[in-house]
């Protein structure tokens, strides 16, 4: 569509003294043919805005360019409703990175408008993803954070189910007979909270429960689930092998492709197990809800590998969670005999070393261990409890209890690393070095009792059950969780709608728990308020642009479908992708990995990007005045690139900035684009990746760097050489380092011809 | 906002950040009030979180752009609340604003450098000093000035005031020393109260040295340190003489599971101190660290980054308990004293620097939530969580991702008391 624009050029900050204003109100009118040019300081001002608004209602602007500071300020200033915004930055990111009144920092400005303008032209007019969604919410796990989440949404008032396989609700909270719960005195252990949180559970007139049964499959997508809950029964268990199976391949051939070597065809997964949703010839429900939060808890690690320990050799030897089943049962005795029971060594036995990380390492291992001491003092006033750990860990207000367990005199409680338990006529020997006797210590007990991780239900048990072409599974984190962005992204998986709550997510305790549960119900309340609306969830929540496709010039390369993060595209029989706009987190991934450029937001498409390049200005060879277009990721690196600028850290003027919604956005033509224009260089600059990745959208800056390394083919065709594409990572805090970035990378240029394809 | 739901957030740190986000995301009017001039809390201070070695600057920022955009959340910084009175589901609250003393569009420090006054550095945990007008620091929410009006004051007969004063004004920056603070009604529904923590005072560790030793920091100064805005630029060197340090002690519950002064588990300060250890690696591959710890607290995949640092065969692990650190008068050198709890031999070294591990001292220890029926647990920490509701390191000491899952539960809790209300 065609916009009626305004252009504001603010002449404060110093913008003023150091461009030449008439010379750019000139680009605008007279080149970029933009009638209605204001320059004036301070945009920002309520008058001035009055004037914008002003303009907006008479001239029946439908788009107004901003040209003043960056966007990173006075984005909730410049806000007109219904009115497309464009922000140039001539502050951050040219009068405070260059010399003032310098023909080259003229020319930067120039370009910015050009780019800015030419953007703004390029916006199209589209309804937001406006279709009938539900807002109810699904459980899957009927444990304390289960129960939490779907209590705690329900007092909101939004509709939830809750499934649970067990035939009682309740999860392991309701099989410990105490529980510490994190509120004071907490000196003190008390009864399990699982009996008054099933009674609220069920009395609350807007959760309904299914005990007995899984969820058979989720189709759909946030806002539009549709879920299949079925009786619990023998048909999990070939489902579950087939897609462990299918898992098993797919991680082994990903491990090889990592390290390059070509995968045979047998050795390939290919199709993830399908879930057959047509032909349900069982008993099913089958429920609509706009979110899912997952609680299906954990499992304690096969204590197996313990064999050391006595594990499997002694029957006295058994687990923390066999013991609180004991306790539960009525009585601790020895399972050899039945004899009551008047020692008991625990024994911390997740010692894990960067030899064998252990992946489950336990949060609360120690408060169980305390907690059990305390049971058998309890019972037995005689009884001797020996605890064995590496590090006490009673985190935060924990410690009072450790510290009045401390004063018990029948508990003994040492550092120690157990080097043996043996079995002898006294009970069970064990043999622990390095303690804080500062020697080798044996004690004869009656039981030893080993702590063991806790691992997520979700690792061999299908739980979500997704038909969504990736798989049926949540993508795993590389260190074994479910979460797809730790520390600023909590509670997202790389499914969109699907969060992730209590010991799923991570070992925690009850208090723990609940209050995870509560965060995740939050999460899952605001996914569904904001699908109803057509607009996107975190990170980019409220945007309400939305990938569209252009889908008759597809040739079913399934790059979209197979790059996307969230797996946002399913497929349809045709080969064709099938998109699923509510499960779009708008990092416009897919736009990047379409060879055919058919996928477009309202708001940024591959045309418009391509035009920005287009619209630079690039001098002849003989100026001697090289050009670079800089792609960046908007969440880092150019937020980095202002804090140079506010530092007033200068570098060459012959580069220009162009933000993507992620590095991973970047799609190939672009490059085309800009090297077939007689620009000399391209940069993108992203985040950092790998392990520890710090993209938004989890492999955006990675994805990035592996289709420039496919650049070749382009570069060969335009006879350029491949110095001429550099990728660089950057984190926020190191906008010290872009002066350097730029003006090496210049630097490299020199070294080669001007790009012959200047003037073309 | 009379008639309309809305929810009031009680401090501008990560958990007060989150709490206000995900409420306004979710569909609530909210309105987020913070003590300091910026947002950010304690978070915009440190220079990488654990174990991910990330900037946090990176995680404010997509905060702060949340912010810009959601109509529904209106921020005030400078800003305290003096009493809130009724409950849950309606209390009127008043907030008092207290002024910048400086407009501006937003400018920043670099746009105010001949300002003639100077005052310590509160963002650098006055390790440095700052011009009396400053942005506090270069990401700031919101992007403008703030200005000591005190300092600014005694700075008046200073000739070159005027001339500053002057140069502001054609810089579009008016700076105005007689503005008043203002107090004003507003009704919410809930409040969510998230006024987080400060470090305890590492001078009532008499036997430490802190305060009395040069070499003597805390782990919040370390953090300053080694942060490329900081006091150092980034450059680890000891406070007595800038020199490079290659042997730095880390004492670890400084204060911390102490009966005469905090008598719980901070929970952070084990994994903080093994990235002040990878700090400290960083820059310089030749520094060798030592972390004295009664036990190791590292929780759930925390295990990876332990394992990852202990891996370094620069950093030592001593299972040891440090009771007094003197310094050599000569070289300012710190002598580091205590018992090795495995051998139960005595400990003394000399280092160039040692790292006190303080922990955290929720900020509602002192300053209690001014309304009735709040209670809090014998460390100062809020129990209570009717229609008040605590987030974050108010509740218990907890880590930045702790805070964020803690900060969206009290988000739905507060949403609560405005349904059907």
């Amino acid at each position: 569509m065609d916009h009626k624009l305004g252009v504001y050029i603010d002449t404060g900050h110093g913008i003023g003294q150091a461009l030449d204003v008439e010379a750019l109100m000139t680009v605008v009118k007279k080149e970029m043919k933009v009638p209605l040019c204001r320059a004036d300081s301070y945009w920002d001002e309520p008058e001035k805005l009055a004037i914008i608004r002003n303009d907006i209602k008479n001239e029946e602007l439908t788009a107004v360019v901003i040209a003043g500071p960056s966007s990173r300020v006075y984005q909730d200033v410049f806000r007109f409703e219904g009115i497309i915004t464009e922000r140039v930055n001539l502050r951050e990111q040219v009068i405070w990175c260059q010399p003032a009144n310098h023909e080259d920092t003229q020319m930067l400005a120039e370009d910015y408008l050009r780019m800015g303008i030419t953007k703004t032209k390029k916006y199209e007019d589209r309804a937001p993803f406006m279709e009938e969604t539900d807002k109810s919410i699904l459980v899957i796990g009927g444990g304390i954070s289960g129960m939490t989440a779907a209590f705690e949404a329900s007092k909101a008032g939004y509709q939830i189910y809750l499934v649970e396989k067990a035939p009682e609700l309740g999860g392991w909270t309701g099989k410990f007979s105490k529980v510490f719960t994190g509120k004071p005195p907490y000196d003190q252990i008390v009864d399990s909270p699982a009996k008054e949180k099933i009674a609220a559970v069920n009395g609350a007139a807007n959760i309904k429960v299914f005990t007995g049964s899984r969820v058979y499959a989720i189709s759909g997508a946030p806002g539009m689930f549709d879920v299949i809950i079925r009786p619990e029964g023998e048909w999990t268990t070939p489902m579950n092998e087939a897609q462990q199976h299918w898992l098993g391949k797919k991680l082994a051939q990903n491990a090889m492709e990592a390290q390059g070597i070509d995968v045979k065809e047998e050795d390939r997964a290919g199709q993830p197990p399908k879930i057959d949703t047509e032909t349900l010839d069982f008993p099913y429900e089958k429920i609509r809800v706009g979110s899912v939060i997952i609680a299906a808890g954990w499992k304690a690690e096969d204590p197996g590998k313990y064999e050391n320990l006595g594990y499997g050799k002694y029957p006295d030897v058994i687990t923390n969670v066999q013991l609180e089943e004991m306790v539960a049962a009525g009585k601790i005795a020895r399972p050899s005999d039945g004899k009551p029971v008047n020692s008991v060594a625990f024994i911390d036995a997740v010692q894990s070393d960067s030899a064998n990380p252990f992946l489950y390492s336990s949060t609360v291992a120690c408060m169980v261990a305390l907690k059990q001491a305390q049971y058998l003092r309890k019972s037995n006033a005689q009884g001797k409890a020996y605890l064995f750990y590496e590090n006490m860990r009673t985190p935060g207000q924990y410690e009072k209890y450790y510290q009045t367990l401390q004063d018990d005199p029948g508990i003994f409680l040492s550092k120690g690393t157990v080097k043996g338990v043996s079995n002898g006529s006294a009970g069970l020997g064990v043999e622990v070095k390095d303690t804080l006797l500062g020697e080798e210590i044996k004690v004869n007990v009656d039981l030893v009792v080993l702590s063991t991780g806790m691992v997520p239900v979700l690792n061999d048990e299908s739980v979500v059950n997704l038909t969504y072409r990736q798989g049926p599974f949540l993508p795993q984190n590389p260190y074994g969780q479910y979460d797809s962005h730790f520390i600023c992204f909590p509670y997202e998986t790389q499914r969109t709608g699907i969060f992730a709550a209590g010991c799923a997510r991570q070992p925690q305790d009850i208090q723990g728990c609940e209050l995870d549960a509560t965060g995740a119900a939050l999460k899952a309340i605001q996914c569904v308020e904001l699908v109803a609306q057509g607009k996107a969830v975190h990170p980019r929540a409220g945007d309400q642009s939305y990938p569209e496709l252009f889908i008759t010039r597809c040739t079913q390369c399934k790059r979209c479908t197979e790059e996307c993060p969230f797996g946002m595209y399913d497929e349809k029989p045709d080969g064709t992708p099938l998109p699923n706009p509510t499960r779009c987190r708008r990092c416009a991934i897919c736009m990047g990995s379409c060879p055919e450029r058919i996928i477009s937001f309202r708001d940024h498409h591959v045309d418009m990007i391509g035009s920005m390049v287009k619209s630079v200005n690039v001098p002849d060879a003989e100026d001697e005045k090289p050009r670079v277009i800089v792609f960046i990721c908007e969440n880092d690196a150019f937020p980095s690139i202002d804090m140079a600028g506010i530092n007033r850290m200068q570098y060459s003027p012959f580069v220009r900035f162009i933000p993507l919604r992620c590095l991973g956005n970047i799609n190939m033509v672009w490059i085309a684009d800009s090297l077939s224009k007689g620009i000399d260089g391209v940069m993108l600059i992203g985040c950092k990746y790998g392990d520890d990745y710090q993209c938004h959208f989890v492999k955006g800056s990675e994805l990035a760097t592996y289709r420039m390394s496919k650049i070749s083919e382009t570069l060969q065709r335009l006879a350029l050489e491949p110095e001429r594409i550099e990728v660089h990572q950057l984190t926020l805090n190191e906008y010290h380092k872009v002066p350097e970035l730029i003006n090496k990378f210049i630097e490299t240029l020199s070294g080669f011809e001007p790009n012959p394809y200047k003037g073309w | 906002m009379a008639g309309e739901k809305t929810i009031l957030v009680v401090g501008g740190g990560i958990a007060g950040i989150t709490a206000a986000l995900e409420a306004a995301e979710a569909g609530s009017k909210v309105i987020l009030v913070e003590k300091l001039p910026y947002l950010g809390g304690r978070v915009a201070r440190l220079h990488k979180y654990f174990p991910k070695l990330c900037p946090p600057t990176c995680g404010l920022e997509i905060n702060f752009k949340r912010i810009r955009n959601n109509p529904d959340l209106t921020v005030y910084t400078l800003a305290e609340v003096e009493t809130i009175t009724g409950g849950p589901g309606a209390y009127t609250a008043t907030i008092k604003v207290n002024p910048r003393h400086v407009l501006d569009h937003a400018a920043t420090s670099k746009c105010v450098e001949d300002c003639p006054a100077e005052i310590p550095n509160d963002f650098n945990y006055n390790m440095d000093k700052c011009k009396a007008v400053r942005l506090p620091y270069e990401m700031a929410y919101p992007m403008a000035l703030v200005a000591d009006a005190q300092a600014l004051g005694k700075a008046k007969a200073n000739p070159a005031f005027s001339a500053f004063v002057e140069a502001c004004a054609g810089k579009g920056i008016t700076i105005d020393l007689e503005a008043k603070p203002e107090s004003f009604q507003v009704t919410v529904n809930s409040v969510v109260w998230a006024t987080g923590w400060k470090p305890y005072d590492a001078t009532k560790l008499e036997t430490l040295g802190f305060g009395k030793c040069a070499n003597v920091i805390t782990n919040v100064m370390m953090e300053r340190l080694a942060a490329s805005n900081g006091p150092t630029c980034g450059a680890i060197v000891r406070p007595s003489d800038g020199k490079p340090v290659n042997n730095v002690a880390f004492v670890q519950c400084a204060g911390s599971r102490d009966r005469n002064h905090l008598p719980y588990c901070s929970s952070i300060c084990c994994l903080a101190s093994l990235k002040h250890a990878t700090y400290l690696r960083d820059y310089n591959p030749d520094a060798q660290a030592t972390i004295f710890y009664i036990d190791l607290r590292a929780y759930g995949r925390f295990e990876f980054f332990f394992d990852k640092v202990k891996a370094d065969d620069r950093v030592s692990l001593v299972k040891g308990k440090i009771v007094n650190i003197t310094e050599d008068p000569t070289t300012k050198d710190v002598i580091v004293e205590g018992e090795d709890i495995l051998t139960g031999s005595r400990i003394r070294s000399t280092f160039d620097m040692a790292v006190l591990a303080t922990g955290m001292e929720p900020t509602t220890r002192t300053e209690q939530v001014p309304a009735q029926g709040v209670s809090y647990d014998e460390f100062g920490f809020l129990v209570s969580d009717n229609g008040i509701h605590p987030a974050g390191v108010s509740r218990r000491p907890m880590d930045v991702g702790t805070c964020m899952q803690d900060a969206t539960g009290a988000a739905l809790k507060a949403l609560q008391d405005t349904v059907g209300r």
